[in-house]
């Protein structure tokens, strides 16, 4: 038998099933909670800090995404201290790496974008790093520019926990950390990659893209197989 | 009483957002009722006046040139306003700066060029290390980011202005 907590997020009385996340009860309940590397159908990973939330009784915010719910929770998902981190982690996914919507593929249909403007960054106080960053345009289809890449890695866990072929993975650390196929090789060499796209659709920016799509018309906001992705996942039990 | 100066200045940008500015159409019958166009590339006046109200800078800030016409915008009016992407993150004209001036130059004039390659020296200003948004440069009071804002958010925003209002963020998003 599932035990039923119920708790509060940001005053109003919610309920869900041992084992459920914040986040998740969150959404049921019609609670926006920002996230970008949050995606229905794949575990979370905690990786983008936009969900941090505060519970009452923890010195520490915690990620809603992360987090599982308990009993009596008190959970404080909007603030005004919450919300000037969110904007200061949206401005910091901006000046790591070089993101020029005007000219992205991703212009318009971009989830970092979509973020800014609902948090109201209107500009970045930190200074840009401007660091030299690859593309790999060596796949078939498929590019990726890392100029782009908010290390959400979604990307990662779509094609090891849906596809089965975990060909993305993570090399090097901090500022250097990039996303990589098959142990660091060119895409295009990749044995593992079978070209299934679902990493191109589940990129929230334009850092994985399809050739031969011009500025702004990388249009990802139709995720069919999503669904079909979620019972899958339900089926496998993850 | 006199009315509001209004001044418009173009820097590192392709000019869009000023041609986004003339999209305001009719409404701009409306803004010149209200303030006088004291300074722009629109207009003709060749130096920038004293006591300006509003300034709204176009483009990054990427040669000398730029650096020196900022600081005196700054010094000469009230409220700056970034307007538009390049002058809010250096958009566009920031994509040299992970190259460098020298590499950047070289294959501008020099590796790409059959005729008399040389770097330019005269006349054109010298270019700074980087592209960089005009508030990294001068204190701005106003942020109007876009790839060109819509002419309805310039409207908003110079109407707020002139009535006394402070401008919020009125669904603005760098891109578009």
């Amino acid at each position: 038998m599932t035990t039923v907590f119920t708790f509060r997020i940001d005053g109003k009385d919610v309920a869900g099933s041992e084992g459920q996340t914040v986040m998740e009860v969150a959404e049921e309940n019609g609670i926006d909670i920002p996230g970008l590397c949050h995606l229905e159908g794949i575990h979370d990973r905690g990786a983008c800090r936009l969900c941090m939330v505060e519970i009452a009784g923890s010195p520490k915010l915690a990620a809603a995404c992360m987090t599982k719910i308990a009993e009596g929770m008190d959970v404080t998902a909007h603030s005004d201290v919450l919300l000037e981190y969110r904007r200061t982690v949206t401005e910091m996914m901006f000046v790591e790496r070089n993101h020029v919507c005007a000219v992205c593929v991703a212009n318009n249909h971009c989830e970092l974008q979509d973020m800014a403007e609902g948090l109201g960054v209107t500009h970045f106080d930190l200074p840009r790093i401007s660091p030299k960053v690859d593309i790999d345009a060596s796949h078939r289809l498929f590019a990726i520019d890392h100029n782009r890449c908010i290390l959400c890695l979604r990307c990662v866990r779509v094609c090891d926990e849906i596809e089965g072929a975990h060909t993305w993975d993570v090399m090097h650390r901090g500022l250097e950390t990039r996303v990589q196929t098959d142990m660091g090789i060119p895409w295009g060499e990749s044995t593992t990659c079978t070209s299934c796209g679902k990493c191109v659709q589940v990129c929230p920016t334009g850092a994985l893209f399809e050739k031969g799509r011009a500025v702004a018309r990388g249009s990802k906001t139709k995720r069919p197989f999503l669904p079909w992705m979620k019972v899958v996942a339900e089926e496998r039990g993850l | 009483m006199s009315k509001p100066r209004i001044a418009t200045v173009w820097l590192d940008g392709c000019s869009g957002c000023h041609m986004s500015l003339i999209d305001l159409d009719e409404r701009l019958l409306d803004i010149f009722e209200r303030a006088d166009l004291v300074y722009s590339p629109l207009v003709d006046f060749k130096d920038y006046p004293e006591d300006v109200d509003v300034c709204l800078v176009e483009g990054a800030v990427s040669s000398e040139d730029d650096l020196h016409k900022i600081k005196l915008v700054r010094e000469r009016t009230r409220t700056l306003v970034s307007f538009g992407d390049c002058a809010v993150t250096s958009n566009v004209p920031g994509m040299r700066n992970p190259i460098g001036v020298g590499p950047l130059l070289d294959r501008a004039y020099i590796e790409n060029v059959t005729l008399n390659p040389q770097l330019p020296s005269e006349i054109v200003p010298k270019l700074l290390p980087t592209a960089t948004p005009v508030h990294r440069v001068v204190k701005v009071d106003v942020f109007l980011p876009g790839c060109p804002p819509s002419a309805d958010l310039i409207y908003t925003m110079l109407d707020d202005l002139l009535s006394g209002r402070v401008p919020g963020v009125v669904g603005s998003r760098f891109g578009r």
